[in-house]
């Protein structure tokens, strides 16, 4: 049914798809870590050569009650439910900064426990839901 | 071969139901409008801010859907030769593109009040801005390479590695740590969107895709008569 020169066709194009596939992988996979946009606490806790000198970014959920003020910064601590490391941020919150909820903090390490940070983002998940919809669930979990 | 009668049969089907088609957008539009502004919920979290999101996901679809024919078209133009795919693809991308980017633009208004920046160079962000590029490549090939079989080559070419993207970009939210969350529609899973968000943005999804149809047989008639203008040209 198909030409000799469709199938050749068919078959040099299958065989150049394959190609630019491998070959994107092979990019993706190579450049991860710039391709990554944050990395988790635990995955801080667990990198071996992490310098303390570069800009990175960490996610996570703000630990609930963790939040506190002091005169010059407010701190708080990002966990992941595995691990948590301490975030100390001057500087103005954006809106949907608030316990329980994620964020993504930019900055550097001062150690594995300790981070400071420059800019804070907050991160919102996939749910959608109304007021009344969110705290009829909520009154369900108590 | 040109297949005389595939392109009379979209024409016609165009020129019997076009009028049909923007009442029907109309309704879709207007209806999912009214709701998407004033008769939908605020969100628990993002409160009335995520009403732009009844515009920026339609947009996000139809960008990464117009793609995807277009590099559907492609692969079979280059295989099977058939003259009205590069058309029909050519006829697609005007309105992608502009829907990729009325997607960043919604999206880039849409970050700054919740997330609290216009722009990170996260995956999903960067994969639609790749997108968008790969638009424009398309479309300037066609409009600069005078010679028509060159065009239909390379353009044909840029349709199927923009392609590529096209997976890494729906799926950037899920391979990677992103800013951009994760889908709330998905094929696999229940709907983490409440109903009463969940049918308006159908119904805009709807009148969307049907505005892109209006759009693409527009554009299609202009490229079949101009393709039939300049074939007679050549001949004289």
């Amino acid at each position: 049914m198909l030409s000799k020169k469709v199938r050749s066709r068919i078959v040099i194009l299958m065989f150049l798809l394959a190609l630019a596939i491998a070959v994107v992988y092979g990019v993706l996979k190579s450049l991860e870590e710039n391709v990554v946009y944050f990395l988790s606490p635990t995955e801080i806790n667990n990198k071996e050569n992490i310098s303390l000198n570069n800009k990175i970014r960490v996610g996570g959920l703000v630990k609930e009650g963790s939040i506190t003020n002091d005169q010059m910064s407010v701190n708080f601590i990002v966990t992941d439910l595995n691990n948590e490391i301490i975030v100390s941020y001057s500087g103005t919150l954006p809106n949907l900064f608030s316990e329980g909820k994620g964020v993504v903090v930019e900055g550097k390490l001062k150690d594995k426990k300790y981070f400071i940070a420059n800019k804070i983002l907050a991160k919102h998940d996939e749910n959608y839901m109304p007021p009344e919809v969110s705290q009829a669930l909520k009154k369900d979990k108590e | 071969m040109f297949k005389n009668f595939f392109p009379n049969k979209i024409l016609s089907f165009s020129n019997k139901f076009f009028g049909a088609l923007i009442v029907l957008m109309l309704f879709f539009v207007i209806v999912g409008f009214i709701y998407a502004l004033f008769l939908s919920p605020p969100d628990f979290t993002q409160g009335d801010s995520i009403r732009i999101m009844y515009v920026h996901v339609p947009a996000s679809f139809i960008a990464l859907g117009s793609f995807g024919l277009m590099g559907i078209a492609s692969i079979c133009n280059l295989i099977f030769k058939i003259k009205i795919l590069p058309l029909m693809a050519k006829s697609l991308a005007p309105v992608g593109s502009v829907f990729a980017l009325v997607s960043i633009v919604t999206g880039s208004l849409w970050g700054k009040p919740t997330w609290g920046v216009w722009w990170v160079w996260d995956a999903r962000l960067t994969s639609m801005l790749i997108l968008f590029i790969f638009y424009i490549a398309y479309i300037s090939v066609w409009k600069f390479v005078d010679n028509y079989e060159k065009a239909n080559k390379v353009s044909s070419v840029i349709a199927i590695i923009g392609s590529l993207n096209l997976p890494v970009i729906k799926y950037s939210v899920d391979w990677w740590s992103t800013l951009h969350q994760t889908s709330s529609i998905t094929l696999t899973s229940a709907p983490t969107i409440h109903y009463t968000m969940l049918i308006p943005l159908i119904i805009m999804i709807i009148g969307t895709v049907i505005y892109t149809l209006i759009i693409f047989l527009m554009r299609y008639k202009t490229e079949i008569m101009k393709f039939k203008l300049d074939k007679k040209n050549k001949e004289n």
